[in-house]
């Protein structure tokens, strides 16, 4: 009787110990991040510092199941050079248990077979690229979002809406265009051959993309399929209504920006263009009485103050830190470097009222990009409407 | 001379011992200082010793980095011999470069390699040379282990390979110096008509010495992108070889052993700079150099020299 009362002591001493892996412990999560805070893209450093402060506030309530959150970020400087140091004085210095949405594509794959060999998670990365959601070959990196999902969500919806659309596809010739293409003709399937009746590709290095502009509205295409890169998005736009084209525009959604792509463009000519999106538009008037929205304006006022609250990268750094905690509270005592990895591919229709309605994240073993249901949006002129409902846009 | 050979001699037992001291990434940290301070070693021997100004050595950097990952990834040659090739193309890039560089003088030539730091991320992603530089997504490069069965990390090893190359270069960087080459150099750099007048081919070693200088460089590059184990455009920007003009000014122009000064403050102080305010690295880093550079306006370098003449003088 004593023997087995003390074996269940034993037992439960052992659960409230927890297991750990270097970087966490009975008092403390030891977590990684790097982004640019300095050099030419450092406006995307207010990632790491809203996170920075969405910590201290989830400390303040508590921790994690009783743990405090330690959360080192670095400047990478859009690097990868600098991105590879500073990833090795987290991981050998600072001993984290792993590096979580640290940003950048050629930063992240410096670092990724480092991570791998070193069996620590390097999740969330903060890129569009295919690369990251590869658990076979990397199964200690998964991505966030991807371009290819992106692409086959325009395709599910033509073939609902618009079975004989006449696509013509206008991309970058880098994998940021490619990746696009490839989900949005592998979701058409055998249809692909008939309905994708034009494309073009430009260098980032063309002056103009005019040509190209032409030769896809001389193809007869009805529905143009817009991966360009926001200058050349802008430069597409107003060729459109030069040639009077009036194709169905679709838009990917990096680009379908109004201060950098439509504003340049002209309001009146991106009248029409469908992109997509998937939490809160900070700026947007319909979610001013948003009992979410309202949460995160009192977050930014309290804990970050200097940020800016019409830059929603700002709102996507919130989300992406709530889903973060998910995974942390999903993993219980178990703070092994493998149990992280686990629950992290183990997301199932988790939700924060900072995604848009209908919209939920969703990861297993094999699907390593946790955000592939998106909302399409259609531009009016001054805000962006809601059309139907969310698409998935995961790999089938 | 005593002076010098004395911490010549305690710089090598420091350098020898120092793995066997540090972890892996203090490891990984002090090799790269190696690799930039060879880096900062070739642009000193153009700006210091030759007085062409450069701000285009990240391109020379980057084609001997890119150099190194092609070699390894498409032709599966051993990273060893990457080093002199890496460093024989930067040479001959370097060389040809020094042809119109010649009619361009101070300013017009910083202008002119300016250019040339641009452009390079950009040919880098062009799509026809896909297939070798991988585009945006750069080139792997796989992390060499030591070689001949000897008893030390992959880290631990590559930071010997760093060290003996290092070496090895600023033994034929101070030889080049002392000899009758180096002297036509320094003539060129303070008068270039004078020099001409004494006999000396002016252009030939202008050029031959741009060749020198990128070969330095494709070298540190090559070994940069062995290290670091990853190339991609985006490493090569422009910014880097202001950091490179930095690490020479910093270390001291035309003295050698700042190369060392030079790199050590590129690698450690923008990481002290983000320490004081992660919203104004940058401008933390900007005060630390105005203040340096008023505190030693001749960089490291100046102040040894003087110490050094000090106490010779006694």
């Amino acid at each position: 009787m004593i023997a087995a009362l003390a074996t269940v002591a034993a037992a439960s001493m052992a659960m409230a110990k927890g297991k750990y892996d270097v970087g966490a412990s009975d008092t403390e999560i030891k977590m990684g991040h790097f982004n640019p805070y300095s050099g030419p893209v450092s406006a995307w450093g207010t990632v790491g510092k809203l996170q920075t402060a969405f910590y201290r506030m989830i400390n303040e309530q508590g921790g994690i199941n009783g743990r405090k959150i330690t959360f080192i970020t670095y400047d990478d400087a859009y690097s990868p050079p600098k991105a590879v140091e500073q990833t090795r004085r987290l991981m050998e210095r600072d001993q984290v248990l792993g590096l979580f949405n640290p940003m950048g594509t050629a930063s992240n794959l410096a670092i990724q077979k480092y991570m791998n060999n070193m069996k620590a998670p390097q999740i969330f990365v903060s890129s569009g690229a295919v690369a990251f959601g590869n658990p076979k070959d990397y199964p200690w990196t998964m991505g966030w979002l991807n371009y290819a999902s992106e692409g086959r969500v325009y395709a599910r919806y033509l073939l609902q809406n618009k079975p004989d659309a006449k696509v013509a596809l206008f991309f970058q010739n880098d994998d940021f265009g490619k990746g696009f293409v490839a989900g949005f003709r592998e979701a058409l399937g055998d249809k692909a051959k008939t309905m994708i009746v034009g494309e073009a590709s430009y260098e980032i290095s063309e002056p103009t993309i005019d040509s190209q502009i032409v030769k896809l509205k001389a193809s007869g295409a009805d529905v143009l399929f817009n991966m360009s890169s926001p200058k050349f998005a802008a430069q597409a736009i107003r060729k459109l209504t030069d040639l009077n084209w009036k194709p169905l525009h679709f838009l990917t959604s990096s680009s379908a920006q109004i201060g950098s792509t439509l504003g340049p463009a002209g309001l009146e000519n991106s009248k029409g263009i469908i992109s997509t999106n998937y939490y809160k538009d900070s700026t947007d008037p319909r979610w001013k009485d948003d009992p979410a929205m309202k949460n995160w304006n009192a977050f930014m006022d309290k804990y970050y103050p200097e940020g800016d609250k019409s830059d929603t990268t700002n709102v996507y750094a919130y989300l992406v830190s709530e889903t973060i905690v998910q995974v942390l509270k999903q993993a219980g005592h178990d703070l092994t470097r493998e149990n992280i990895m686990k629950q992290a591919a183990n997301l199932k229709q988790f939700s924060t009222p900072l995604l848009l309605p209908g919209v939920t994240i969703t990861t297993s073993e094999t699907d390593f990009f946790p955000i592939e249901q998106l909302q399409l949006i259609q531009f009016n002129g001054r805000t962006w409407d809601f059309i139907g409902g969310v698409i998935d846009g995961s790999a089938k | 001379m005593a002076i010098e050979r004395v911490s010549a001699i305690l710089f090598l037992l420091a350098a020898i011992a120092a793995p066997m001291l540090l972890s892996g990434f203090f490891i990984f940290q002090v090799t790269m200082l190696l690799v930039y301070a060879i880096a900062i070693m070739g642009l000193n021997l153009l700006t210091g010793f030759n007085g062409q100004f450069s701000l285009g050595h990240s391109a020379f950097y980057a084609i001997g980095a890119y150099a190194a990952a092609i070699l390894m990834d498409k032709f599966g040659i051993g990273y060893l011999w990457t080093l002199p090739l890496a460093g024989l193309i930067c040479f001959a890039v370097g060389f040809l470069f020094g042809f119109p560089a010649l009619r361009l003088e101070g300013t017009y030539l910083a202008l002119a390699t300016f250019g040339l730091a641009v452009a390079t991320p950009q040919i880098l992603k062009l799509t026809p040379l896909e297939h070798w530089t991988g585009g945006v997504q750069g080139v792997f490069v796989a992390k060499p282990n030591a070689a001949m069965g000897l008893p030390l990390t992959a880290d631990q090893w590559l930071y010997y390979l760093t060290l003996s190359v290092f070496i090895l270069l600023y033994i034929l960087a101070r030889n080049l110096i002392g000899s009758r080459t180096g002297r036509a150099l320094l003539a060129i750099r303070e008068n270039p008509i004078a020099a001409q007048s004494m006999g000396i081919n002016v252009s030939l070693y202008k050029t031959l010495t741009f060749g020198v200088s990128a070969a330095y460089t494709g070298v540190a590059g090559a070994l940069g992108a062995i290290v670091i184990q990853f190339v991609a455009p985006d490493s090569f920007g422009f910014m880097l070889s202001v950091t490179f003009l930095v690490g020479l000014v910093v270390g001291g122009i035309a003295w050698l052993p700042g190369a060392l000064i030079g790199a050590a403050f590129i690698l450690f102080v923008p990481n002290f700079a983000e320490e004081i305010s992660k919203g104004l690295s940058g401008a933390a880093y900007g005060v630390i150099m105005i203040l340096l550079m008023y505190v030693m306006p001749s960089g490291a370098g100046g102040i040894v020299q003087s110490a050094l003449r000090a106490v010779r003088a006694r």
